[in-house]
């Protein structure tokens, strides 16, 4: 990194899931110094920030509402700064979910619905919910034509996936990735800076990690 | 698709791994890392860690372990071993766990599952359940888990299967997982270290009984046993300890094997 060059304030918020401490340490990996951090003031000043999630939506949801983030991650959203969204950080944007009660945030348009499950696979096994696995990711469109987050990941990379509902986005346009699990999941919706992820990236072995490369190649953009 | 998982599983003694083969390019084979970091480079696509340290004075040193593993190594880790409250599983989750495999602990105390499920989400919760087959249904004292069906082939046993439970496994799985558990980690007791091969009756009955993953353990000596574990056993994924660890087999071997047979896996 040149001298004169800043290093880019990542924030992870901290919404007391499970994989914040995966989330930093995967950052940390790839040359990031990220702030985990549950104060939203923070965002005012970030470059990049990560909106990590595992476990229930209502959980996720009460933790944003309860220390007042909804609001603030709404408008880094909108300030074109890159959001990465991880897993259930990716279903709490939708308008809603039939895992909990509570609205989403609604920045992308669309649901997200239980996995249905007793299908059986190609080799006549079960379905298990959750999916929980590494399962193939196919990326839609020309390798150019992807969202800068995905550069560089060979098409039908496995990545690590463990949710029991899936995002239903209501713009086909807005699926940057799917994967198969009798029915589509959607693997990773792209919204020009808003992006989010059903598998966890930081999970995902040297594909993953690409991904939080090129996060960070987003966020030292920013900062200069 | 979903590809099937191979899981090495290491045994973690006061921060060292137990002495195992020494292979090309690790240094130090007693370091958790270092292994971890082999593995994943074979193609491993989880690890487990077990710590199998008697005193409890040395508990902590398991918690380095996770935390340097997680940082260099970035692919599903449980840890398990010890595990006996929400707060055991609260210190290795921070450390860098994704995934924390409750046993005997679990036995004594089924509202452990319940708890750790709620504080932390059921995919963090891994329930290793330790079985051996029965003869004869068992006549116990059945007041925590009620009668034991009268075709209860398997038994529960727990502390390294030093102590037998008048537990029936199939209902055991399904009482552990409609409390929370997220994943069944399912060792047979006659199958360990026999190398004959994993114990398949009981997987597919277990796999049967519940809707959440099995990973099948205890029985694995050569790469057909993986696949059978896969197919006639319905397990989700396959682990094994000392074969990986002396050598016997490598993690990649086994992947290949099964992508031969038309199983599906995640190439690295």
């Amino acid at each position: 990194m040149p001298e004169n060059s800043k290093k880019p304030r990542i924030v992870v918020l901290n919404t007391r899931a499970a994989n914040v401490h995966s989330v930093e340490k995967a950052l940390r990996k790839v040359g990031a110094v990220p702030i985990v951090t549950s104060d939203p003031s923070e965002l005012a000043s970030a470059d990049a920030a990560v909106l990590p999630g595992v476990g229930a939506s209502d959980a996720v949801m009460t933790a944003l509402n309860s220390l007042e983030m909804s609001a603030p991650v709404k408008e880094f959203a909108a300030s074109g700064k890159p959001l990465l969204c991880v897993c259930v950080g990716l279903q709490v944007l939708f308008d809603s979910s039939e895992e909990g009660e509570l609205p989403g945030l609604g920045l992308v348009d669309g649901n997200v619905q239980l996995i249905p499950s007793g299908m059986t696979d190609e080799l006549g096994a079960a379905m298990k919910v959750p999916h929980m696995g590494w399962n193939e990711v196919t990326f839609a469109g020309a390798e150019a034509d992807r969202n800068p987050m995905f550069k560089g990941i060979p098409q039908g990379s496995h990545f690590y996936f463990v949710h029991s509902y899936r995002c239903v986005p209501d713009e086909q346009a807005e699926i940057a990735a799917t994967a198969n699990y009798g029915v589509e999941i959607c693997a990773a919706v792209a919204r020009g800076n808003v992006v989010g992820t059903q598998f966890h990236p930081e999970k995902s072995g040297d594909v993953g990690l690409q991904i939080y490369k090129n996060f960070l190649d987003l966020a030292s953009a920013q900062a200069k | 698709m979903l590809t099937r998982r191979v899981i090495p599983c290491l045994d973690v003694d006061n921060g060292r791994v137990v002495k195992g083969v020494s292979f090309v390019d690790i240094r130090d084979a007693g370091d958790p890392a270092e292994l971890a970091a082999f593995y994943n480079a074979e193609g491993a696509d989880e690890l487990v860690f077990l710590d199998i340290t008697a005193s409890s004075d040395a508990r902590n040193t398991m918690i380095d372990v996770v935390e340097k593993v997680s940082s260099e190594v970035f692919i599903p880790l449980t840890v398990g071993g010890g595990i006996r409250s929400v707060d055991n599983m609260r210190q290795m989750l921070e450390a860098g766990a994704d995934k924390v495999a409750v046993n005997s602990a679990a036995v004594a105390n089924p509202q452990l599952i319940e708890d750790c499920a709620k504080e932390f989400g059921a995919q963090c919760v891994v329930l290793a359940m330790d079985v051996k087959r029965v003869d004869d249904p068992i006549i116990a004292n059945f007041d925590k888990y009620g009668e034991v069906p009268a075709e209860a082939l398997f038994q529960i046993v727990t502390h390294g299967g030093r102590r037998p439970t008048a537990l029936d496994a199939v209902k055991w799985a399904k009482l552990a997982t409609e409390a929370g558990a997220g994943e069944l980690l399912v060792t047979s007791m006659d199958a360990d270290g026999q190398k004959t091969g994993y114990d398949n009756e009981l997987l597919s009955v277990i796999s049967d009984a519940v809707t959440v993953p099995v990973i099948a353990s205890g029985g694995a000596g050569e790469l057909g046993h993986f696949y059978d574990a896969l197919t006639e056993g319905k397990s989700d994924a396959v682990l094994a300890a000392s074969l990986f660890h002396f050598g016997e087999l490598r993690v990649s071997e086994v992947k290949s094997h099964l992508a031969e047979r038309g199983i599906p896996t995640r190439e690295v």
